[in-house]
């Protein structure tokens, strides 16, 4: 249950964890934020290394992330009752331990309760408030969602409210059902041109805590009334608002299309982010259960655009650019931005695009589970995965095989 | 002279102006078409300034929307059947015929039973029977107080599309052609009925309307406001550069309280 703020006690500013941290360091960051477990390893001599080196210890070789067990021994566990940072001494009493890793370095990682000196411990990669990878450690099986130090560092949904910028979207209604499984207090489901018809809407409507607000993410007017209306309630927003309409840059209605779909994905992102974003953001450490998380839900075509998806490619693209920002805004608060990025999904707009496409269950699923895992990135769907693993390797080839057509 | 008189009869209120607008606003229904074809631009209200640090003194907007939002002119060019009639664009269009007489048929009461309910030429002949033939050069305004309907009531989309009154094709027919009107006017979003697309030719009152280089008026109010014939309406589109459409204020004079 969900404790009621003394609206006479001020909101407790947020405050970060040390966030400075070597340029090599953000390699972390990166598989921090992708929900990877990878450690620092040398690539001549094969060590594993900790904290980041800017060179191999034991040889002066190449480091790079490698995949690394994330079995480990406490050696020694510490309460840190009356920490001299002011984000831990408001946190305290912060348990903290040195730990040797089974693939060989020690390590001082961010301990749970339920670790002590002695005990075999699960190794887990986190961002820390301040978006710096870190280092975690529990016993295994162990139930990390109880530990305010675990919680610190993800974006639990229990007992948080959470707003779905488009009921319309695939998503929304799974989306919705997940988010009350894992204990959300409320569920705010945003509902454009209400004029129209909702299929979904028994469905959504029977969701516990839910509730169908207006909001339509193209219109100034809409998002600042909604915002006005919860932006100070709303802990984790979820921006679905989307508008996948097919076509190339020499169709007969490519400027209104991409237009249109620019409008919603691009500038709705931007007016959520002015509407919702400083209160958000001044919310991050407003009790245990403050502003923790902003999704946005991007086709995996923001990175590469087939010309039959051109301008919502392009508007996909602009919303990833737009993102950027909002996470350093964000950020300032300590609210993570998640950006899942999902390949074709599974309904008309996509209806000529191969199997396997992405359910709207898959997509939530893939949405709940990156903010109980704290990502900052998730990628949804077998397609989505695949094409980012061929723009890693070659980014050309993609972009060839899109022109021919090929997936 | 007579410019005098109508002055100050508006002055003393023998003559009084009726609103027939509704406000162009973000969230009013505009027409949907299957997802598949362009759509028409809502109305977006986006502010510039409000006396603040982008403009300190002066309050603006930046306004966009389609052709056919709000209370909106249908001009000829509008519908295939008038793309080529001369002066079929609302910047070409006569000025003479933005202030004409209007009649009012009453179908409130027939609308507020059956959603689809259709104007249909018998009804306008009943019609003439009591008020007098219908002149030519006129608006013929359906009165449906659809107007009165919000949100969702007012699109009454349902699976099988808009579900709202309207003109059948005979009624469209017979009113261009026999009686040569100047236009026709509706409470709801378009012309013609939600189901006109079924209709034969689909949509009449666009069809025959635009054919024959006549007008349309759509998303008007206050139509119980008018008397059944008497009343004079302004409908003055935006000057749109070949524009086939566009929001507009309508008003009509009607005759004051004492006046015979």
């Amino acid at each position: 249950m969900r404790a009621k703020k003394n609206p006479l006690h001020p909101v407790r500013r947020p405050l970060l964890p040390p966030g400075q941290r070597s340029r090599a360091a953000h390699l972390l960051t990166a598989a921090a934020g992708e929900g990877r477990f990878a450690l620092p390893c040398c690539t001549a001599c094969g060590r594993f290394a900790w904290p980041m080196p800017e060179a191999c210890p034991a040889c002066l070789g190449d480091i790079a992330l490698a995949t690394a067990s994330q079995g480990a021994r406490v050696l020694s566990a510490t309460t840190a009752e009356v920490p001299a940072d002011a984000y831990f001494r408001e946190r305290a009493p912060w348990r903290v331990g040195l730990v040797q890793m089974d693939c060989g370095p020690q390590a001082l990682v961010h301990l749970s309760p339920g670790a002590d000196t002695g005990d075999s411990v699960w190794l887990s990669l986190k961002l820390d408030r301040a978006g710096s990878a870190v280092l975690h450690a529990g016993r295994e099986g162990e139930d990390m969602t109880t530990d305010p130090q675990w919680r610190d560092m993800v974006a639990d949904p229990r007992d948080r409210r959470v707003l779905i910028t488009d009921a319309r979207h695939i998503a929304a209604l799974p989306l919705a059902r997940a988010l009350a499984k894992a204990g959300a207090a409320a569920i705010y489901a945003g509902l454009p041109d209400q004029w129209k018809p909702l299929d979904t809407r028994a469905a959504l409507e029977s969701v516990p805590g839910l509730s169908l607000v207006p909001l339509d993410v193209t219109s100034d007017r809409s998002v600042a009334d909604l915002a006005a209306q919860i932006g100070g309630k709303v802990e984790i927003l979820v921006n679905t608002a989307d508008l996948p309409r097919p076509g190339g840059l020499m169709g007969p209605s490519a400027t209104a299309d991409a237009r249109a779909a620019m409008d919603t994905v691009a500038f709705g992102l931007l007016r959520l982010a002015r509407g919702f974003g400083p209160a958000m953001a001044g919310r991050g450490a407003d009790g245990t259960l403050g502003a923790v998380a902003w999704v946005n839900v991007l086709s995996v075509f923001a990175h590469a655009a087939p010309p039959a998806l051109a301008g919502y490619s392009a508007a996909h693209a602009a919303a990833l650019a737009f993102s950027h920002a909002l996470r350093a805004d964000l950020g300032q608060g300590g609210v993570r931005l998640l950006t899942v990025f999902a390949g074709p999904t599974d309904d008309p707009w996509f209806q000529t695009f191969p199997q396997p496409k992405v359910t709207g269950k898959a997509l939530a699923d893939g949405i709940v589970a990156a903010l109980l895992n704290g990502q900052e990135q998730a990628v949804v769907g077998d397609l989505a995965r695949d094409l980012m693993e061929r723009l890693r390797e070659n980014p050309k080839a993609v972009e060839r095989e899109f022109a021919q057509g090929r997936m | 002279m007579i410019l005098d008189a109508l002055t100050a009869a508006m002055a003393t209120g023998k003559v009084r102006v009726v609103d027939l607008t509704q406000t162009l606003t973000e969230d009013f229904p505009t027409i949907v078409l299957p997802p598949e074809f362009a759509q028409s631009a809502p109305v977006r209200i986006e502010r510039l300034s409000h006396y603040d640090a982008a403009g300190p003194a002066w309050y603006w907007n930046n306004l966009s929307f389609g052709e056919h939002t709000g209370t909106h002119f249908d001009a000829p060019a509008h519908w295939f059947t008038g793309r080529d009639r001369a002066r079929g664009t609302v910047d070409t269009l006569p000025p003479e015929h933005m202030i004409a007489p209007a009649v009012v048929i009453d179908c409130s009461a027939a609308c507020a039973t059956d959603d689809d309910h259709l104007l249909t030429r018998p009804a306008l002949e009943a019609w003439e029977a009591t008020h007098g033939r219908i002149p030519a050069g006129v608006w013929v305004l359906m009165r449906s107080d659809w107007s009165q309907r919000k949100g969702a009531a007012y699109a009454n989309l349902r699976a099988d599309g808009a579900h709202t009154p309207g003109p059948d094709a005979e009624a469209m027919r017979w009113l261009v052609h026999d009686r040569g009107i100047l236009g026709f006017g509706s409470e709801t979003i378009g012309t013609d009925a939600g189901q006109g697309g079924d209709f034969a030719p689909p949509y009449p009152a666009h069809h025959y309307l635009h054919g024959a280089g006549r007008y349309g008026l759509q998303c008007l109010t206050n139509l119980h406001l008018l008397p059944p014939t008497g009343a004079v309406l302004f409908a003055a589109p935006l000057k749109v550069h070949e524009g086939s459409g566009s929001p507009l204020r309508v008003v009509a004079l009607i005759p004051g309280k004492d006046t015979p």
